[in-house]
């Protein structure tokens, strides 16, 4: 993996290398252009363009591991570091305790701020895998909704909390 | 029992799996703009930067020079259709009074150009390099002010159309009034007041979007996120003046809409676009477009005159309603009629008189949202209800318990009043209010801490208050879906339907419905929504339908479908059809013999008398039935900073029979949160020249999950004879009760009526303080003319 801060121009490109999803990638991406636009170039679809300026979370990624709006981090910025995006974490085949959390808990209704919340939550229990629920209404707070008040995704962060800890005790 | 009344449900009232959820929590549901389309092109809008202002010539040459950019098109450029963008029934009960792009700017934000080109920055500089020559006109942005003679006139062209009073700003009229004494002869208190709601918009997550593309044989491929995919083929064809068959619209998942993706906005334009350049092109709007240039929630000024008797019966109700339409005319009629048609037959007094005016102002352009007039309406009269006890010296609940619309009962105001047109005769068949009051008072502890808050004295107070609220199901003898099953060998179902699921659930509501009828689980029903090359018409999703209207038409091709699986399985059983019944994916005969649904399809696909099990059906509704609910808060008011904060709150909504609870629960819990935020900070903000002030997230506040206050929603169950399996709505009347009741219960804290919403901190810290009981709004807007007539 290269070193960060060290960047090449390509045919006025910028090739950068970074872990995406666990797999180690190399891109060619634009000078201005934001994380959020080359991830939907690549085809990974799952982040969300909902305000393209860091006020709504729809675009959530997780940046070596932390909760990132990828509309308001430069391409160029992901250089040399790790980003997960909903489609790294599980598909329908086999999805992630937090993501079938959610649909059992129903917090998904049309769904374009779930990939994000689902990261932001994966964030949360990575750190604190017993969170109460004013610490998942905190990690939450970055990520509008405006179809559920929320009820149902703090009930779903707490069941995916309790079966995660099922499996690690 | 018939499978068509049956109470035993399988799937029904069953919280099964919303059938997108899985895909949408992984990311691969697809939106909008999740597809790869080659050779996309950007479409960009210029907007007005003027309230109000002619356009005297519009220089487009610099701007076409720009390298990639392949098209720019002005008003002279596209035919000149006035259309609205209400995406109603045909015809329209909205005036057709706006074009695709505009040859008069008539708020801050009127789209005046648009252009297409290869890359979002060659877009950009080819909007800034269009010359706009504007001769700018004297505005006019206040609902009373747009009324009085010598106001501007804001449409002003002759071929617009049923535009009721152009001449002074009046786009939608309606006067009503039932009198059986003279007004207020039998009332022994009469309370007169004036109410004003606030500019606010939807905040779907996912901003309006669409993309033009072209099929193999050159048809106009719309894909777009809308409500109301078959209306919005219907306009752009006419705005456009191409034949609706060359257009095929595609609904891929929604990103919410809330009423703002009813408007048919970006649709006509993008489509010209794409014509125009011979390439597929996309409009997205940025949130601040949204903000600016797409819908709000028409803003009423509202006067209520109403009078009772001292033992609490209602004798009279007056009631006004201006609704501030903004720039265009869009849901003007309906709107304004649903603030008075979903809140009178609530209440039942002798005298019911209505004055509803629509007017224009140089303001943004109200639209469909969520309550649709009755969250305005509702503010008002709720507010009015808890004016009224007090002056009756009467408990607010009991006062309301005596007056409100019970099971069997109807309303003048049925007949009289529909959306848009004469309404139709009804009488309530389910309420479960009692109920629902019940619930509530129980859930928030009502009584109890009545007692504890008597005689506070701190600086932090504590209230109590409540509202009480119906809506409708659709809208009866003008709403028609569709739907049409086929049957599959393995015994599973294609279900076909115009329906509009954009986040409420309606794929999975429809399908359990379809499920229950057919037995089998919701897993053997695929389905398919919203595209009008392949599924049968659906108005699509607005005025609380869907499960109501769009669940019959499902019902009732599933019982069609039902009928021709029972015909051959009682060939293969030897048994009648009639003594078959349905149930696990079997054909279940009377003596026991039973054989799957698959035997059943193979059999009419392979061996004997070989056909397609398939049936399609429509279903027009003759009724109307409205959910009731009623909410209670609980709010802290800081009598030093004027903050106030919800501490608990109990939505309890009757909606029949909740097809999916788990879902109908979300779908109330959203409604409940839109409310609480729109009572307490959302409000859209002007500069003095008409200019939106705060158009970001930063700016106009929505609630984040910790901003969020406790709340419950509470289901009433009842059964509603009219719906499949006894469902009504649940979508819309969450929205309704928050406004008043923390109004109320801010009064109950410290002795203070709001009658403008939002209730921020300086409002409510103003009317603390003001040394005058009554609110500016009920001196200033009461000598207006304009009123004279319902003195």
């Amino acid at each position: 993996m290269a070193k960060r801060g060290i960047l090449e121009a390509v045919d006025g490109m910028i090739r950068i290398e970074l872990r995406l999803n666990g797999e180690r990638r190399e891109l060619r991406v634009g000078a201005a252009e934001s994380l959020l636009e080359a991830l939907r170039r690549e085809g990974l679809k799952g982040a969300k363009k909902g305000c393209d300026s860091g006020e709504c979370g729809s675009c959530t990624v997780l940046l070596d591991g932390k909760p990132a709006l990828a509309c308001l981090l430069f391409a160029a910025q992901a250089h040399g570091r790790e980003v997960l995006t909903i489609e790294g974490l599980g598909a329908p085949a086999r999805p992630h305790p937090i993501q079938k959390a959610f649909v059992d808990a129903g917090a998904v209704q049309c769904g374009y701020c779930i990939p994000g919340m689902v990261l932001a939550a994966k964030a949360l229990l990575d750190e604190n895998p017993d969170p109460d629920e004013p610490a998942v209404r905190r990690a939450l707070d970055g990520n509008l909704c405006r179809c559920t008040g929320y009820v149902k995704q703090v009930e779903a962060v707490r069941l995916a909390a309790r079966r995660l800890r099922g499996k690690r005790p | 029992m018939k499978v068509e009344d049956k109470r035993d449900f399988t799937v029904v009232n069953h919280s099964v799996e919303k059938v997108d959820a899985l895909a949408l929590a992984c990311g691969t549901a697809r939106f909008t703009d999740d597809v790869d389309i080659r050779g996309l092109l950007t479409g960009r809008l210029l907007y007005s930067p003027h309230a109000h202002a002619r356009i005297r010539r519009i220089d487009t040459a610099k701007a076409r020079k720009v390298p990639g950019v392949l098209a720019v098109l002005t008003h002279e450029d596209l035919p000149r259709v006035r259309h609205t963008t209400a995406g109603q029934g045909y015809p329209e009960p909205s005036p057709y009074d706006t074009l695709a792009l505009s040859e008069k700017a008539r708020y801050v934000g009127d789209r005046v150009a648009a252009v297409a080109a290869e890359t979002p920055e060659a877009a950009q500089e080819a909007l800034d390099n269009i010359r706009v020559d504007y001769e700018v006109l004297p505005a006019v942005f206040d609902t009373m002010e747009a009324i009085k003679a010598g106001a501007p006139v804001i449409h002003d062209e002759a071929d617009s159309k049923n535009i009721p009073d152009a001449k002074h700003n009046i786009c939608a009229k309606f006067d009503f009034e039932v009198k059986q004494s003279e007004w207020f002869s039998e009332a022994d208190v009469v309370v007169d007041r004036w109410y004003k709601t606030q500019w606010a918009q939807h905040c779907a997550l996912e901003p309006h979007i669409v993309i033009v593309s072209f099929d193999e044989d050159g048809r106009l491929l719309i894909r777009t996120s809308t409500q109301v995919p078959f209306h919005a083929r219907r306009i752009t064809a006419r705005v456009l003046r191409l034949p609706l068959k060359s257009i095929r619209v595609i609904k891929p998942r929604i990103g919410g809409g809330f009423g703002s993706k009813q408007e048919v906005l970006l649709e006509p334009v993008c489509a010209a676009l794409a014509l125009a350049a011979r390439r597929p092109v996309k409009i997205e709007l940025s949130r601040r477009e949204t903000f600016v240039s797409s819908r709000t929630r028409h803003p009423f000024v509202i006067r209520l005159k109403t009078g009772a008797r001292k033992d609490g019966t209602i004798t009279d109700a007056h009631m006004e309603a201006y609704c501030d339409n903004g720039a265009y005319g869009a849901h003007s009629l309906t709107v304004m009629m649903c603030s008075g048609s979903h809140t009178l037959p609530m209440y039942q007094a002798k005298n019911t008189r209505f004055v509803g005016r629509s007017v224009y102002t140089n303001r943004p352009v109200g639209g469909a949202y969520r309550g649709f007039g009755a969250t305005q309406g509702f503010f008002a009269w709720e507010s009015q209800m808890d004016i009224m006890a007090g002056q009756l010296g009467l408990d607010p609940i009991e006062f309301r318990r005596k007056n409100y619309i019970r099971s069997g009962e109807g309303s003048p105001v049925f007949k009289a009043m529909g959306e848009g047109r004469e309404g139709i005769e009804q009488k309530i068949g389910s309420c479960g209010m009692d109920e629902c009051i019940a619930k509530g008072l129980a859930a928030i502890r009502w009584h109890e801490k009545k007692k504890l808050y008597k005689n506070q004295s701190g600086v932090k107070r504590r209230g109590l208050g409540c509202a009480c609220m119906m809506q409708g199901s659709g809208i009866p003898e003008v709403d028609m879906a569709a739907a049409s099953i086929k049957m599959n060998e393995d015994g599973s179902f294609n279900l076909h339907m115009g329906a509009t699921d954009l986040g409420t659930g309606s794929d999975t509501v429809l399908a359990q419905i379809a499920a229950e009828v057919l037995g089998v689980g919701i897993k053997d029903v695929i389905v398919l929504s919203s595209d009008t090359d392949l599924t049968p018409f659906d108005v699509g999703a607005y005025a609380s339908s869907t499960t109501f209207i769009s669940g019959n038409a499902v019902k009732k091709a599933a019982l069609k479908v039902r009928e021709q699986i029972l015909a051959v399985a009682a060939r293969i059983l030897d048994e009648k059809p009639e003594d078959i019944e349905l149930a696990g994916g079997r054909a279940v005969g009377k003596s026991g013999r039973s054989c799957a649904l698959s035997e059943v399809g193979n059999t009419s696909f392979y061996y004997h008398d070989q056909h397609q099990i398939m049936a399609s059906a429509s279903h027009v509704a003759t009724s109307s039935p409205p959910p009731f609910a009623a909410h209670f808060a609980e709010v802290e008011v800081d009598t030093e900073t004027g903050e106030v904060r919800v501490l608990d709150y109990a939505a309890t909504v009757d909606c029949g029979t909740a097809i999916n609870p788990a879902l109908a629960e979300g779908q109330n819990d959203g409604a409940v949160l839109n409310g609480i935020s729109y009572a307490l900070t959302e409000e859209m903000l002007f500069s003095p020249a008409g200019a939106m002030l705060n158009p970001s997230f930063r700016g106009y506040k929505i609630f984040s999950a910790a901003d969020a206050p406790p709340f419950k929603t509470i289901l009433v169950p009842t059964y509603e004879a009219d719906g499949p399996f006894g469902a009504k709505s649940v979508s819309e009347i969450g929205i309704n009760g928050p406004q008043p009741a923390i109004a109320n219960a801010i009064y109950d804290a410290v002795g203070v009526r709001l009658y403008e919403p939002p209730f921020t901190p300086e409002k409510v810290l103003g009317a603390t303080l003001s040394e005058t009981s009554e609110s500016s709004l009920q001196t200033a807007v009461g000598r207006l003319p304009a009123t004279e007539a319902a003195e």
